[in-house]
């Protein structure tokens, strides 16, 4: 794991949330969609908060499979789940909503997970051969 | 009957999630390191590479169904149970399905791990 995989795992943790949180600010502003305005649905991405939230969804499944490509699925989930904390936290601090203690408990359950998963290691033997491999040993041949 | 629907939803947007996932780690697993892909071929290499796996578009497809179970979850249940509900046993359901098709190797760290954000994620929601 180097200082670059660390910074995409942070980038899914973060751009995951901040997108939905964009996404509901801006379908808040636009109001409840139903069949006879269900046309608005489509001007929904003209707004700027929800158009700015798609964007930072574009880079969080970006990031996402990035990680994907080099750590395994049971590592990135956990590792990844701190976004909730901060959500909850974002939530706290930044709108003033009461947490309770049990969402606190919550809070350290998860933390605890992603401290135990990262704390091992991020990728297990494969069993099948990525597709660039057989062009890296080429080229290393060459 | 709504309670009901709702389970049922959940039901459906943990498999289609779980579905989504494992397809879309696979088809990734194919394609390999993509740091390393991106310094020696570039950018437009690596969209070509995952563009060829074919898993990726049905893991596509996959995270689609899961996205309209949730919005028609949501017409049925709470959110505060349907979300959750469906996300923690998604953490649990990945971890079986990690195992079986992804070969992945899910230790004791792992599990605990996988089962311990399972239920933070409950505990947020109460």
């Amino acid at each position: 794991m180097t200082l670059r995989k660390y910074l995409v795992l942070a980038g899914i943790t973060v751009f995951s949330p901040a997108g939905d949180a964009l996404l509901a600010r801006g379908m808040k502003e636009i109001g409840g969609i139903s069949l006879h305005n269900f046309h608005s649905l489509l001007f929904a991405i003209l707004d700027p908060w929800v158009a700015g939230g798609i964007v930072l969804l574009l880079t969080f499944f970006a990031s996402y499979m990035s990680a994907l490509s080099w750590a395994d699925l049971t590592y990135v989930l956990p590792a990844t789940s701190l976004g909730y904390v901060l959500v909850a936290l974002i939530a706290h601090f930044g709108f003033h909503e009461a947490i309770s203690p049990t969402r606190w408990l919550g809070i350290a359950l998860i933390t605890a997970g992603v401290g135990f998963v990262a704390a091992g290691p991020s990728v297990t033997p494969l069993h099948q051969q990525p597709l660039h491999r057989d062009v890296i040993s080429q080229e290393a041949e060459l | 009957m709504k309670d009901a629907q709702a389970w049922l939803a959940i039901g459906l947007i943990t498999l289609a999630a779980t579905t989504g996932d494992v397809l879309l780690a696979h088809s990734m697993k194919r394609v390999g390191d993509v740091h390393e892909l991106l310094k020696r071929r570039g950018l437009l290499a690596v969209i070509g590479r995952v563009l060829m796996t074919p898993t990726f578009f049905l893991g596509l497809i996959a995270m689609g169904v899961a996205f309209y179970s949730l919005l028609f979850g949501l017409s049925w249940g709470n959110l505060s149970l349907v979300v959750p509900a469906s996300a923690s046993l998604t953490f649990v359901a990945n971890a079986v399905a990690a195992r079986i098709f992804l070969h992945e190797r899910v230790g004791r760290r792992r599990w605990i791990a996988a089962l311990l954000v399972a239920g933070g994620v409950i505990l947020m929601a109460a």
